[in-house]
């Protein structure tokens, strides 16, 4: 009954699972992809967290805080992406976003 | 150990079952809401773990300047979502089978690490609280010893993001009147101001 490292790392493999799973259904709703995105950082998150505490040693909790400090500035400059391409275009498309032919 | 295992079992459900309803709610207002919960569960599991700090970090950063950010932009964008849902059908069957291998991957690739890697040595968790050092101390410690300049890059990576996203959003409407500084200092008596002949009972047009 005792909870140890491998239900850590259960839980962050499925979230990130759900993450992977969340860019492939709403492929055309960019805003989505971003929430995913984020889901699979805090997946990431939890993995460094969980085997920071139990290795002993604080340093993975250290990169977890550098991951937060990389979403939150990710998810600012995607939304401001996001906000400038909607006021250009008018809506917020996926498939219309090939202007640069990628 | 026992409250713990419940309290465990109630955060990492919650959390995963949040995060699928953030990836299959119809509406994005929803999206958000539910990532917010999964979020603050997380935070739980940290508080679990003994990260409290981490934990406080996720709640202010994530639920209280990201999401909301989310929420902003979801509320402020016009536009049709139920278009944008448009696939969902199509990619389910080839998005759950990549995702049934790649779980099942990852959670034996997790187990095997922890029945036989190195946190084996290591059977218990870190403690907090008990230890002489508080959680947030610890971090304190190494964070501005050996990572103060990876702490300073971080850092420069928030003011670029910040600054990068005021330029992106930053419009200037044409028509608005606005101040200009350097003009009004420049002006002098010659260019502020012209003498004009009038005849008398006249008025001056413009």
């Amino acid at each position: 009954m005792t909870i140890g490292l491998a239900h850590y790392l259960a839980v962050a493999a499925i979230l990130f699972t759900i993450g992977v799973f969340g860019i492939f259904v709403n492929r055309k709703n960019i805003i989505v992809i971003l929430m995913s995105v984020e889901l699979i950082l805090l997946a990431v998150n939890i993995n460094l967290v969980a085997f920071s505490v139990y290795l002993h040693n604080v340093v993975g909790q250290i990169f977890a805080m550098f991951v937060l400090t990389v979403a939150a500035a990710e998810a600012a400059v995607g939304l401001a992406i996001l906000v400038t391409f909607f006021r250009n275009r008018g809506d917020i498309s996926v498939d219309d976003a090939s202007m640069m032919k990628g | 150990m026992a409250l713990q295992a419940i309290a465990f079992y109630l955060m990492a459900a919650v959390t995963v079952l949040a995060g699928f309803a953030v990836v299959s709610a119809r509406n994005p207002v929803h999206s958000v809401l539910f990532l917010i919960l999964a979020f603050f569960s997380a935070a739980g599991l940290f508080v679990l773990m003994g990260a409290e700090f981490l934990a406080m970090l996720l709640v202010v950063v994530y639920v209280g300047a990201v999401a909301v950010l989310f929420l902003f932009v979801v509320m402020m964008l016009d536009v049709d979502f139920t278009e944008l849902r448009q696939g969902f059908a199509q990619y389910l069957p080839i998005g759950g089978v990549i995702a049934a291998v790649l779980a099942a991957e990852m959670v034996f690739v997790s187990a095997t690490v922890a029945t036989n890697g190195a946190a084996r040595l290591n059977d218990a968790p870190m403690a907090s609280g008990t230890a002489s050092v508080t959680n947030a101390e610890a971090i304190g410690r190494v964070l501005y010893t050996d990572y103060v300049y990876f702490f300073q890059a971080a850092g420069l990576v928030l003011l670029v993001a910040m600054i990068g996203a005021i330029v992106l959003t930053l419009r200037h409407k044409p028509g608005v009147k606005r101040q200009l500084v350097a003009d009004q200092v420049l002006r002098s008596p010659k260019t502020g101001m012209r003498v004009v002949s009038l005849t008398p009972g006249q008025g001056i047009d413009q």
